[in-house]
């Protein structure tokens, strides 16, 4: 039969001490867009553009993420060489918002803005996130220096990495537009 | 043309004519019009500039609606993609239940060709057989930001049912609630955090047809209870997990006595169950590196429903490394230790079947890298040493012995959620044992 008293105890105690130190219930945004867009801008933020999407663009983007974007066009924000966008994709259940900042075809940043999935969470990090920092393309759509995963958060992983490819390819359609 | 500029060039020819009128030379003033016919011509020509300065106005006018209409077009434009993105994105109440709920899976396909390499122990035990080994649907729902649900429908060697081989299990099925950003709270059905294959076992996550003897036999892969428990992270990249859920319920006597793969009741009107507790720490801070230690105790672990009491401890640790460039290393150690009897009339000894110490090992490097030319995904070759206690399944001497094995093999990757395999075993044991699988092993997998 199950201990049922002794299990009350263990429970009582496992879940006594976060709830104590917890202050409220959190829904993992870590920075919102708005927060991350202002910042990468240094407080001056330019006015949004947006992408349309096209059937070139959309072909590419399909590419990348292996079905389409399920929008007509993206916003952006571009100055001085550098465009910064906020994009999503699924790991395994939830998407996970990403805000990445292109430098002259270059990451510059890359930075998850909101988690939702059960793990995988430590995609979030900069341990991880940095190794994004001054990879471009090559091939078209793959980027030119390879990402270390994380055990148990391969889909996550994979995630991220598709949308640091999206960015770089979307700020170069993004710069033949304004050309 | 501009409109603006027509019109304009027209005003402008006008007026030149009227400038050039008025220049008009001394010395040909004999065949300039009279007076009345100069005021008449300047009459008309007033006419005419009144007339051109109408039509302008009117351009302009027809200009400035233009303007409108376009900044109109463009609103509705936009009041259109909006609508469009809104209605494939689930607007409606029923497409907002969609984009909470989730659907995913995994299937293994197999082949075996095995011989048993100790025809003269226990008969023939040669496998040539090919299974739908695991089908799995996943499916999960946000009920809010804070509160999922998740689970694992798995459908085990195709068919099940009375005197099929297969059968139908619910191998999770948990409601998930954040406490803050680094911890969560979790309750019900749940895959015990364990090894590596344990908590991640989707086919295409690991080398080899069949997942290792080692999280096979020692930890017992799929191993899930009931319980609830604490997930979450203590600093970046050090993530623990703690549980307090149903324990083993092992066999005391028959050919399965303290097999602890026999003790799992699978949270199916699991009766005479003690509680147990797990606990793992594991460091992910280094991309390409897991390393991790799970510790577990039960009070009975032959379950609360005999005469016997016998505490267990299983401990674990591995490490699981894929480097940038390429090469792999999966190590894993795992062991039980089942102590003495402490029931008040003490009946029992898990030493009289060699079970006191269970343990087992596996190494495994590997080396993956992306087929050049126009073959698609990653090839990846792998070796891998297991060594575990098992039971020997000779009748009359039932025991453990300890077995080993080399599989060499490799995985192609196609896509990276589809994994196609091939490997080759090579069993060994140290004692006396019914069977030794030696052969190759074929199989595909996937993920969704």
């Amino acid at each position: 039969m199950f201990n049922i008293i002794i299990l009350s105890r263990f429970s009582l105690i496992i879940f006594l001490l976060p709830i104590i130190s917890a202050s409220a219930f959190a829904n993992e945004i870590y920075q919102t867009p708005e927060d991350f867009i202002e910042e990468v801008f240094a407080g001056h933020p330019p006015d949004s553009n947006k992408l349309w999407i096209t059937k070139d663009i959309k072909q590419s983007i399909r590419n990348i993420l292996e079905h389409d974007l399920g929008v007509l066009r993206l916003r952006y924000w571009s100055k001085d060489g550098r465009s910064a966008w906020i994009l999503e994709e699924i790991g395994k259940e939830r998407p996970i918002t990403t805000g990445i900042v292109v430098n002259q075809g270059h990451i510059e940043i890359v930075r998850i803005l909101i988690f939702r999935e059960t793990r995988g969470w430590e995609v979030r990090y900069p341990f991880f996130t940095d190794q994004f920092n001054d990879a471009g393309l090559v091939n078209e759509d793959k980027l030119d220096k390879s990402i270390d995963g994380i055990s148990g958060a391969t889909l996550s992983v994979n995630a991220v990495t598709k949308l640091a490819r999206l960015a770089l390819l979307l700020h170069e359609y993004a710069k033949k537009g304004k050309d | 043309m501009d409109g603006n500029y027509i019109i304009f060039k027209q005003f402008n020819r006008y007026v030149t004519n009227i400038m050039l009128m008025i220049m008009v030379p001394v010395s040909t003033m004999a065949e300039v019009p009279s007076s009345e016919e100069m005021w008449k011509i300047i009459q008309q020509q007033q006419k005419v500039i009144e007339e051109l300065k109408a039509k302008l106005e009117q351009t302009e006018h027809k200009v400035v609606a233009t303007e409108t209409r376009v900044e109109e077009t463009a609103k509705e434009v936009e009041a259109a993609a909006e609508a469009m993105e809104q209605s494939g994105t689930g607007a409606s109440t029923a497409a907002s239940w969609a984009d909470k709920t989730t659907v995913g899976g995994y299937g293994e396909l197999h082949y075996n060709s095995l011989n048993d390499d100790n025809n003269l122990t226990g008969g023939n035990d040669d496998l040539d057989q090919v299974d739908l080994h695991r089908f799995v649907l996943f499916f999960g729902h946000e009920f809010n930001e804070s509160l999922r649900f998740f689970s694992e429908l798995e459908v085990e060697h195709a068919l099940a049912g009375e005197s099929q081989p297969g059968e139908v299990e619910l191998e999770q099925a948990w409601l998930e609630m954040d406490l803050t950003n680094h911890h969560r709270a979790r309750a019900g059905l749940e895959i015990l955090p364990i090894g590596i294959i344990n908590p991640t076992h989707e086919p295409n996550t690991f080398y080899g047809v069949e997942r290792n003897k080692v999280e096979t036999e020692i930890i017992p892969t799929t191993w899930w209870e009931a319980g609830f428990g604490l997930i979450g992270e203590i600093a970046p990249g050090w993530n623990y997990d703690l549980i307090a859920h149903s324990g083993l319920a092992i066999p005391t006597t028959g050919s399965s006595a303290f097999r602890p793969r026999s003790g799992r009741l699978k949270v199916a009107n699991a009766n005479d169950q003690d509680i147990a507790f797990t606990g793992r720490i594991r460091y992910t801070a280094t991309p390409g590196l897991e390393i991790g230690v799970a510790g577990q105790y039960q009070r009975d672990v032959t379950g609360a429903a005999d005469l016997f009491a016998i505490p267990a401890t299983l401990f674990e640790g591995h490490i699981d490394w894929k480097h940038v460039s390429g090469f792999g290393l999966r190590a894993l150690y795992a062991r039980w230790d089942f102590d003495d009897d402490n029931s008040p009339v003490p009946g029992l000894d898990p030493e009289n079947v060699n079970a006191d110490t269970l343990d087992g090992w596996y190494v495994e490097p590997a080396y993956r890298f992306e087929i050049p030319g126009r073959v698609p995904g990653d090839l990846g070759v792998f070796a891998r040493y297991e060594n575990w206690d098992e039971r020997n399944q000779i009748t009359g001497a039932h025991r453990f012995e300890e077995f080993s094995r080399w599989v060499l093999g490799m995985n192609w990757w196609p896509h990276q959620n589809v994994a196609l395999k091939f490997d080759f075993q090579n069993e060994d044991a140290d004692g006396p044992v019914d069977a030794i699988f030696d052969g190759v092993n074929l199989g595909i997998g996937y993920q969704f």
